[in-house]
């Protein structure tokens, strides 16, 4: 009966892992749940964030007042906060993908620069960032001026790392035998990269387009110290601005159709990403989409 | 949290030379083996380059101009003074002062930033490193559907996630009505006023997921192969963890960390929405507060001058480490 004894189920090396699968477990709960609860509350028939009084739409479109549909505030700052990720991506993704192709074949000081300056903005924490472009609009005289035009400038530098980052990793797996081949058959460079290297690059351009339209619509400090008046605010402004001073449920409403729009784009783009890099080994990774190139 | 190629010393690929020498001689530059030419790329790259240069680089310096600039007595508007010669460090010295000196004003935020986030880091790591290492190693068919759960805070505006906090730790919230366990006991814990344990919690539930990437990435492509033989030659569990998984995954707890401590540094509305309270306040919070208030603009560009380089140093640092590594997950 040596196998039921404790010291034999210890040395077994392939019990299964309960210590870690539980504590997944609970990370995972304790991760999704409150959102879950949040999402649950926004269809609350009452006005409370911690009763439960039956399902209803009433923050989202039923009540005259207040739900999302009806107050124009709520309703403008997703409207806003959906038009800054489609500007913002529109100009990131060109602009990075163009910048990943320069940097990685381009060798030299001005591009190494460049690269050091991609990283640095990438993981340096975006106060700073925002704060800089705020002295400039509000000290300076420029073309970034506070509202939505100062948003996007500042979105975009923000952003313009994920293109990079992405576009280059997938260059590395391309390789150069491609556009090698394209021009010892007649094309031109310029060609090559346009018509050989871009069609290669599309599940990397799709997928930093989707990873910044998600980021572009979640983000809140850059958005906030840019944003002129009450006109250019978005979601997450709203709700730094109402969360502690006991909102309505049309407030989760609102998140929650922020949240959709953020899953719906993704799912969308992690399919789109499988449909692109069909037939690849080793492709349609979910690791991508969490800028895990 | 994708790899990125830095500068190693990879050949200068001969075609630059041969197409200079091409256009040395007038002739076409003829296609060789390898694409393009410098102007081809460095053509490319200058768009981005150029809007690094004026909406990144640029911008730093006029926070420089303005914490050694000058302050109009009246108005209580900044003045960025442009020439670093005439720069006038009374304001910088002022916040300085009241860091280190005798009138330590700003100290104590100083010290909570560093205790919070230090633990908040720790705590993630404590939090990230076994669930990453279930789901790289472990998971087997679930896998797929685990990174998924996993990255889906990723895609959750990080303000909704604080609401749902903030709704839930409410004093009648369903935190404290599950620690009564229906009128079992009484508990009217006032989470949400001025507690340092609901920030760091709060710090903890917002920054992990990007913790949980990085450790997952470095996990899954350490070689299955090493810790079986490990195991084959006799180590027990702790020690094939502690000498070859830990050493193999060093480099990502690293990075790790470097993703998530570098943000919250700057953060300041976690606080904000979970303590609002003063003595919460983080240095995030002391550059929120001042950058707007008439005449302080410059103490807040002091503020942002110690976040930039206390978060720079370490990156140069580990940059520097990995030159030799080749690449870097950032």
């Amino acid at each position: 009966m040596s196998t039921l004894s404790p010291v034999s189920w210890w040395r077994n090396p392939w019990r299964k892992p309960w210590g870690l699968m539980i504590v997944t477990a609970l990370y995972l709960t304790w991760s999704l749940l409150p959102v879950a609860v949040a999402v649950l509350f926004s269809f609350n028939a009452g006005r409370s964030r911690v009763t439960w009084q039956g399902f209803s739409m009433r923050w989202y479109y039923g009540d005259p007042l207040r739900s999302v549909w009806h107050d124009s505030s709520l309703h403008a700052a997703l409207v806003h906060t959906l038009w800054l990720g489609v500007l913002a991506t529109a100009i990131t993704v060109p602009l990075g993908v163009a910048l990943a192709l320069g940097l990685d074949r381009w060798r030299g000081r001005i591009p190494s620069g460049a690269n050091l300056a991609v990283i640095v903005s990438f993981v340096l924490p975006e106060i700073l960032m925002a704060v800089s472009l705020l002295f400039v609009a509000t000290v300076l005289v420029s073309p970034l001026k506070l509202g939505t035009s100062g948003q996007v400038l500042g979105l975009v530098t923000f952003q313009l790392s994920w293109p990079v980052v992405i576009v280059r990793a997938r260059l590395l797996t391309i390789g150069r035998d491609y556009e090698e081949a394209a021009v010892d058959l007649g094309a031109s460079p310029a060609g090559a990269v346009w018509r050989v290297l871009m069609k290669l690059l599309y599940p990397a351009i799709f997928a930093s387009a989707v990873l910044v339209f998600a980021d572009v619509i979640d983000d809140f400090i850059l958005v906030r110290y840019l944003s002129g008046d009450s006109s250019t605010e978005t979601v997450s402004i709203k709700v730094y601005n109402t969360a502690r001073a006991a909102p309505t449920p049309a407030l989760n409403a609102l998140t929650t159709l922020l949240l959709v729009t953020a899953l719906i784009v993704v799912t969308l783009g992690y399919l789109g990403y499988r449909w692109f890099t069909r037939g690849e080994k080793g492709a349609g990774a979910i690791d991508v989409f969490a800028g895990e190139s | 949290m994708a790899e990125v190629e830095t500068e190693t010393d990879r050949p200068v690929p001969d075609e630059l030379e041969e197409s200079q020498a091409s256009r040395r001689r007038g002739a076409e530059p003829e296609p060789q083996k390898g694409v393009g030419s410098r102007w081809l790329w460095g053509g490319l790259a200058l768009p981005g380059i150029v809007w690094l240069c004026l909406l990144f680089i640029a911008p730093l310096y006029v926070v420089l101009a303005i914490i050694f600039g000058g302050i109009d007595p009246i108005l209580r508007q900044p003045v960025p003074v442009w020439n670093p010669l005439d720069w006038d460090f009374s304001q910088f010295n002022f916040v300085m002062g009241r860091i280190f000196g005798p009138d330590p004003y700003f100290r104590p935020a100083m010290i909570r930033t560093v205790a919070y986030v230090a633990s908040a880091s720790l705590i993630c790591l404590v939090i990230a490193y076994p669930v990453a290492y279930f789901t790289a190693r472990l998971a087997g068919r679930w896998k797929g559907l685990l990174l998924a759960a996993l990255i889906a805070p990723f895609w959750i505006s990080y303000m909704m996630r604080m609401l749902a906090w903030v709704n839930l730790l409410q004093t009648d919230g369903l935190v404290n009505k599950t620690l009564s366990a229906g009128g079992l006991f009484n508990v009217h814990y006032a989470w949400l006023q001025g507690h340092s344990t609901t920030v760091i919690l709060g710090l903890v539930y917002g920054y992990v997921p990007y913790m949980i990437l990085p450790l997952y990435a470095g996990l899954d492509r350490a070689p299955t192969a090493m810790l079986e033989a490990a195991r084959d030659l006799g180590a027990s569990r702790f020690q094939t963890f502690y000498r070859v998984t830990w050493p193999l995954t060093r480099t990502a707890v690293v990075v790790s960390l470097l993703v998530t401590t570098l943000p919250m540094l700057g953060d300041y509305f976690t606080v904000d929405l979970l303590s609002g309270s003063p003595s919460n306040s983080m240095i995030g919070n002391l550059i929120n507060n001042s950058v707007l208030t008439p005449g302080e603009t410059g103490q807040a560009g002091a503020f942002v001058l110690i976040v930039l380089v206390v978060s720079v140093i370490p990156m140069f640092i580990y940059l520097r480490s990995t030159r030799s590594g080749t690449d870097i997950a950032v």
